[in-house]
């Protein structure tokens, strides 16, 4: 069975290392601050103990007056996983940093997200739309699009 | 007098039948070489995530079968393992035992168009490729028998399956179940020790373990790289704990471990299917689940083992009776991730059977 890992274990090792890092915290996910995602991220993936590196999936929900943004990452070593969450409360050009540098494959779910909730990654090498056409109107999966 | 030559780009696809779908290889070459590859999609984009999220709970699963439409039954139950975590829905053991026969009947038939259709990508026109089909429309059959459908079955619901299996499905399946083994032998005999099917797939299209690990790769295409990675097992599902089978890996991650890898997990679902029929319960095939579904509010991820690998449904419920949002994890988008690094340094021919060994369906990567 995967274990997941207890979000506030986590947060609490965060916090420490991370001041002010740390939204929320929950059974099986962290909802870390937009600004410390990258070492957030960089911290998951490289401590010892933790290794999770594999990301399974990415994902964007839109709540109207925010984005969540959703990563669950997993170790193949440990057999465990967590689910890091971040938000972001722009929606003119929300922006998030991109995570494709720590794990590749982000690379293609990232352009997803851009494409179909207008949250563009900044660093990600090639931000453009990905399953729809250049030059299309809007963003589909946002609630406010009809 | 050395001979002056530039790079030019050439488009492999959409409409090709190399891509397996509309897909294009945007590849640029210097000679027969590939430099660069950009892979190009969306041609068969239908925003299934947002027609999920008009439909009510039950709806939406039609619109699963036409995903991975190689693999309808496989969707059928992840869509329907979420919604059950979601909502906490109890499953009967028969349906459970069904679910699991028809999952994996579902794999060996996807697997037979993924190895047929890498065949015919490595020049084996067409003979291979029949032979597949051939005992895939046994299987087809058997679905046929249960749902009276061939490819998009719809056929599980939340809480269960829709209908119990008619009186002539067991018999056939044991006849199948008898025959596959057999089939296989037969088929590696030609194929295994193939001095064309080991120069082609051998030693090509490489993806390591850690450029499998990082690009999040999933399914066959991540045991080929030898990491012993399989949801059946590392998290169970269903009632696959019950289950006696092994997790074939590859070892070099080339084409033929990918390859080899599909073969061998068609011989662990038959020993699966076997398992699973001397076991399978009398009983309901669904439980008591009111016509519209209110999940409470919250979030759900279910994931399982499907052909292609990791098939990952996340739900978020708003406790009303459609899914506030419905994401897929799809294993064919993400396989194709590191296909760019498989690609730059073979040449074409090459790169057609690196892409072919990855084995996707346009239908979940387009959505």
């Amino acid at each position: 069975m995967t274990v997941a890992l207890s979000g506030k274990e986590i947060a609490g090792q965060l916090e420490g290392k991370f001041p002010g890092s740390i939204v929320e915290s929950g059974r099986d996910c962290i909802v870390v601050n937009s600004d410390s995602l990258l070492a957030v991220a960089a911290f998951l993936k490289d401590t010892q103990g933790l290794d999770l590196d594999y990301l399974n999936y990415i994902t964007a929900i839109d709540y109207y007056d925010h984005f969540e943004v959703v990563y669950q990452l997993v170790s193949l070593e440990h057999n465990h996983s967590l689910v890091l969450k971040t938000r972001c409360y722009q929606r003119d050009n929300p922006t998030l940093l991109s995570v494709v540098n720590l794990w590749q494959g982000a690379d293609f779910q990232e352009r997803e997200i851009y494409d179909l909730m207008g949250i563009r990654f900044e660093g990600h090498p090639n931000m453009k739309r990905i399953v729809l056409w250049e030059g299309f109107q809007g963003h589909p999966l946002r609630k406010d699009y009809l | 007098m050395a001979l002056k030559t530039e790079p030019f780009v050439l488009n492999i696809g959409p409409a090709h039948p190399s891509t397996h779908g509309v897909f294009r290889m945007r590849s640029t070459l210097d000679g027969e070489v590939i430099v660069d590859m950009e892979p190009v999609f969306g041609y068969l984009h239908r925003g299934i995530e947002k027609l999920a999220e008009e439909r009510t709970y039950t709806g939406v699963i039609p619109l699963t079968d036409r995903l991975d439409y190689l693999a309808s039954m496989s969707n059928n139950l992840a869509y329907c393992l979420a919604v059950e975590k979601l909502a906490g829905i109890e499953v009967p053991e028969r349906a459970e035992y069904l679910r699991v026969i028809l999952a994996e009947l579902q794999r060996i038939a996807s697997h037979l168009i993924a190895v047929g259709a890498f065949l015919n990508d490595c020049g084996a026109f067409m003979t291979p490729i029949l032979y597949m089909i051939r005992e895939r429309e046994k299987i087809l059959d058997l679905f046929d028998m249960v749902c009276g459908q061939r490819l998009t079955y719809n056929f599980m619901r939340v809480g269960g399956v829709s209908q119990d299996i008619p009186e002539e499905f067991l018999p056939a399946l044991r006849r199948f179940v008898g025959q596959m083994p057999g089939f296989i032998d037969e088929y590696d005999r030609f194929l295994k020790e193939n001095e064309i099917l080991l120069a082609r797939a051998k030693g090509v299209g490489i993806l390591t373990r850690e450029m499998a690990i990082n690009s999040s790769a999933g399914g066959p295409v991540l045991r080929g790289s030898g990491v012993k990675w399989d949801i059946r097992k590392a998290d169970p599902y269903s009632i696959y704990d019950r289950f006696e089978f092994d997790i074939p890996t590859g070892a070099a991650g080339d084409c033929y471990d990918r390859y080899r890898v599909r073969v061998e997990e068609m011989r662990q679902s038959v020993r699966i299917i076997k398992q699973a029929m001397e076991q399978l319960p009398s009983g309901p095939v669904r439980s008591e689940v009111p016509h519209l579904i209110h999940p409470p509010v919250g979030e759900a991820y279910a994931h399982i083992e499907a052909p292609k690998g990791e098939l990952g449904f996340y739900l978020v419920s708003d406790n009303s009776i459609a899914p506030y949002r419905c994401h897929v994890r799809a294993p064919s988008l993400i396989n194709l991730t590191a296909l760019r690094d498989m690609v730059v340094g073979w040449k074409i021919a090459d790169a057609i059977i690196i892409f072919g060994s990855i084995d996707i369906c346009m239908g979940e990567v387009d959505r």
